[in-house]
């Protein structure tokens, strides 16, 4: 492949609700720290959640902030790290060829239920509505609010793509870079989901929404006691360049995108599809040219539902069953980070291309038969010695299915 | 309430709305975009408050009467002087 088909990652900002930076977030994962606290709700009162305590006050005015939404703010936060840890000089980036590319789950849901709150107060007079209520809600929000905060006049956008959104804002990265629609690319995930009750409500009612007495074992993916998802808010966001120009600037080289895909499942709203999930993996793996036995660790999307995890562990097995591949999780540290998640999930195992470690999935402590899985780092992290090659899972309602192959680059 | 008290009405609005300026020296017969960063968006906050807090229901037609401070109690004052301060 030529230098400048090829895209690497060049820098990472990210805020998780167990660390703020790579650095935390990576010793937090190693050491089994949780994110996960209790949470009070609007209407429905205490939940369990994943909470970022980010400084957003680091990179935006407080009026910023005050016409802003959370999502955005993310997003600033994480962009602005990213690009300082770049090692870009951002007075000299031609502000219109930086595109911005953000997945997310959803947005907007948290602006209307406080806006719905507000008039409540009012009867109900929607003259009170506020008029910030429509650029806080358009959908390409969080990307259009760091190119406000960052000058960029590339292109913005964001890519409504569920849980699988986090890929989907690299793997959207990876195309524009490579067609030349811009020669630097913000890319990644956002989630504020956290912030409304809706999210909660929703995962209740499905029955799907984890309780326990302490929140740092609510998390459990493939464990038996596993009762639903915790969900979590978060940010992670890359700088991606095409490699002849990280190269020529003798940039820091995360890793190389070597392999992505996105598919269908095509069969329920809600329930995913073990057998279109291999599909995506396989796909991925041979647009890279791999096969199973060259991936050292599959970040597994599980999120601790008992149907999800069931499907996930099967499609895992059809493609890694014989091979040497371990597999770990993210969200039994901090929760489903939702647009976050596939972003957060692979920037944090990032890390093992130097350490040689693979970050464990914690709260397995009864291993459930159903989710029988080869090598699947439990509870403690393990030295594998030398990592080359990460495979990062994500995956969403609606049966949206999207995994990112991130090689070493040397 | 009198004109001092909508004054201090409208500069906590102002106060809440631009959080990062310094109103201390806010002069009173100038408008406040020249001592401030206010645009379109934040002259409807300041009607949204008026709106919310004493139900004041300022047309369009108006909006340049709260160009400076001065201006903005002299408009105010006749349809605020039976209300009384929010608590």
């Amino acid at each position: 492949m030529a230098l400048d088909d090829r895209i690497v990652i060049t820098g990472i900002g990210l805020t998780s609700p167990n660390g703020n930076n790579l650095a935390e977030f990576r010793r937090n994962l190693l050491e089994g720290k949780s994110g996960v606290v209790d949470y009070e709700t609007r209407y429905m009162g205490p939940v369990l959640a994943g909470v970022c305590n980010f400084d957003e006050l680091r990179y935006q005015k407080r009026k910023d902030r005050r016409r802003g939404t959370r999502a955005g703010s993310i997003a600033v936060y994480c962009s602005n790290e990213a690009v300082a840890d770049s090692g870009l000089i951002w007075e000299q980036v031609p502000k219109d060829r930086v595109g911005v590319y953000l997945g997310i789950t959803e947005h907007g849901n948290v602006e209307t239920e406080n806006e719905i709150y507000e008039i409540s107060q009012f009867e109900y007079d929607t003259k009170v509505w506020s008029h910030h209520h429509n650029p806080r809600t358009v959908a390409n929000n969080p990307a259009g609010e760091v190119t406000l905060n960052m000058g960029v006049t590339g292109p913005h956008l964001t890519i409504g793509a569920a849980c699988a959104a986090g890929n989907a804002g690299f793997i959207q990265a990876v195309q524009m870079l490579r067609i030349g629609d811009c020669d630097l690319a913000i890319a990644g995930g956002v989630s504020e989901s956290i912030h409304t009750f809706g999210i909660f409500a929703s995962f209740q009612s499905q029955g799907a929404l984890a309780t326990h007495a302490d929140p740092t074992k609510a998390c459990r993916p493939f464990d038996t006691k596993r009762n639903g998802i915790v969900v979590a808010e978060g940010g992670g966001i890359c700088t991606l360049e095409r490699l002849d120009e990280a190269l020529a600037r003798g940039a820091r080289i995360y890793g190389e995108i070597v392999g992505y895909a996105m598919n269908s499942d095509a069969s329920d709203f809600v329930l995913p599809n073990a057998t279109r999930q291999a599909e995506c993996i396989k796909l991925a793996l041979d647009r890279a040219g791999m096969t199973a036995n060259d991936v050292d660790i599959v970040s597994s999307h599980a999120t601790a539902t008992e149907q999800g995890d069931i499907e996930e562990a099967s499609a895992l097995r059809a493609i890694f069953g014989e091979s040497t591949a371990v597999i770990n999780n993210t969200k039994s540290f901090i929760g489903h980070a939702m647009g976050a998640a596939g972003a957060l999930e692979l920037l944090g195992n990032i890390p093992s291309f130097d350490d040689g470690i693979a970050h464990a999935t914690i709260n397995l402590e009864n291993h459930d038969s159903r989710c029988a899985l080869p090598n699947l780092v439990a509870n403690e992290p393990r030295n594998l010695g030398e990592v080359n090659c990460i495979l990062n899972n994500s995956f969403g309602m609606l049966g949206i299915n999207s995994v990112v192959i991130v090689k070493k680059y040397v | 309430m009198t004109g001092e008290e909508i004054r201090q009405v409208v500069l906590e609005i102002l106060e809440r709305i631009a959080p990062d300026e310094d109103l201390t020296d806010l002069k009173d017969a100038v408008s406040f975009r020249e001592q401030m960063e206010l645009d379109s968006m934040d002259f409807l906050d300041i009607v949204m408050e008026l709106r919310k807090a004493y139900r004041i229901q300022i047309p369009e037609e108006d909006y340049q009467n709260l160009n400076s401070m001065e201006s903005t109690v002299s408009y105010l004052t006749p349809k605020l002087k039976d209300v009384p301060v929010a608590s």
